[in-house]
């Protein structure tokens, strides 16, 4: 037996939606647990003074991303029948720059505004409708940014494709990465605790 | 019952009560043990669903259906609200990332009451009032939608997702979220001071 379950069909759609309810509820836990649900955690990303949001983000990555590899690597999951959002360089990066604008004056993310409302934070839920608000927006305007929206099309392609290197080696590069990553962040947070 | 915020003075009956029963607010866990958590739930997405985790599209999917209800035929004019709506032979609701969004929202509920932190507050810096962070904060969320639906994706469907699977948009959304947010931490520093 191998994965993914719900692409070979082992795992019906009613099943899927109730893992899909348990899969978030260790979401939300997960987060609320380090304190992302704090905009004031979240924000102090942006000024240095406290990295978890970096730490958890890159614990999870490194720790999903080896999962993957060894699963695929003793042969009980296809890795390549994983879904890949498609690349587009350029909404993607603009798209990026404005997410970044948004996350430090909104002070959550999308994941985050529903954690932060569920404990009872109302700039959270001012930030949810906010979201909603915007997305109505983009919608709106949709026909007339679809020519950007779809602007530098690369298809559904992965570092080691894109590089031509061996997946391994990638792999290997953002562990190595992200490692130097928290050695920083540890210097970072004690230098900048009070700013 | 009085509204009552982290900073202010005035408490309300549900927090006078949780100081007399004095239970504090627990301390959060370390951000390395929840990163391994959080990337052992993503890993298991993988494994079972195929596809990895997300919170942008259940909200796209809302505001999707919302549109249908008020004007079919706008909404099916529409390419962007159309990706969220197929065929209509399943209910536009009824979606993967709708039901783990309604996971999210109990799952982090769970984990605030059970440490404590559940309580009716706003999160934000020393000098700005409450009315101009509802303000922040709702103009934040119109910008983060934006770059969320630009870049097809949020910090969970495309930085955690994304990162993960090494994909290469992924990436160029997750520096470039760093480098906006960074680059404009600067100008809004009150807002969390």
């Amino acid at each position: 037996m191998n994965g993914p379950f719900y692409n070979y069909g082992w795992i019906g759609e009613e099943a899927s939606l109730i893992f899909a309810v348990v899969t978030g509820i260790a979401f939300g836990f997960f987060l609320e647990r380090a304190g992302l649900g704090s905009a004031k955690k979240l924000s102090a990303q942006f000024y240095l003074r406290d990295l978890a949001v970096f730490k958890m983000m890159f614990t999870a990555i490194i720790t999903a991303m080896l999962g993957v590899y060894f699963l695929n690597w003793f042969g009980f999951l296809q890795a390549d029948m994983i879904y890949l959002t498609p690349t587009y360089i350029w909404p993607q990066l603009i798209g990026g720059l404005v997410f970044g604008v948004g996350f430090i004056i909104g002070g959550y993310c999308p994941g985050t505004s529903c954690v932060a409302s569920s404990t009872g934070s109302l700039d959270g839920v001012m930030n949810v409708i906010g979201l909603l608000a915007g997305i109505l927006l983009f919608g709106e305007v949709y026909p007339w940014i679809e020519p950007f929206y779809t602007a530098g099309p690369l298809g559904q392609i992965t570092i080691a494709q894109y590089l031509g290197l061996p997946v391994g080696w990638v792999v290997f590069g953002i562990v190595f990465i992200a490692l130097a990553g928290f050695k920083v962040s540890e210097h970072l947070e004690k230098k900048y605790a009070n700013a | 019952m009085t509204v009552l915020f982290t900073n202010g003075a005035r408490m309300n009956h549900y927090q006078l009560k949780q100081n007399k029963m004095n239970k504090q607010p627990q301390p959060y866990w370390d951000p390395y043990i929840c990163g391994i958590g959080l990337g052992l739930v993503l890993l298991a997405a993988f494994v079972v669903m195929g596809r990895g985790i997300g919170a942008s599209g259940a909200m796209t999917s809302l505001v999707a259906t919302g549109v249908k209800t008020i004007s079919r035929s706008h909404a099916e004019a529409n390419a962007f609200y159309m990706g969220y709506l197929g065929d209509g032979t399943i209910h536009p609701l009824k979606d993967w990332l709708v039901f783990e969004v309604l996971g999210v929202i109990i799952g982090g509920f769970l984990s605030g009451f059970l440490a404590n932190r559940t309580r009716i507050k706003v999160e934000k810096g020393n000098l700005i009032s409450n009315q101009n962070r509802f303000i922040f904060a709702f103009f934040g969320g119109i910008i983060m939608a934006f770059g969320t639906k630009l870049a097809r994706g949020c910090t969970s469907g495309q930085a955690l997702t994304g990162g993960a699977m090494m994909n290469v948009g992924s990436w160029i959304f997750m520096i470039a979220l760093f480098a906006g947010a960074y680059a404009m931490a600067g100008f809004v520093k009150k807002l969390w001071i």
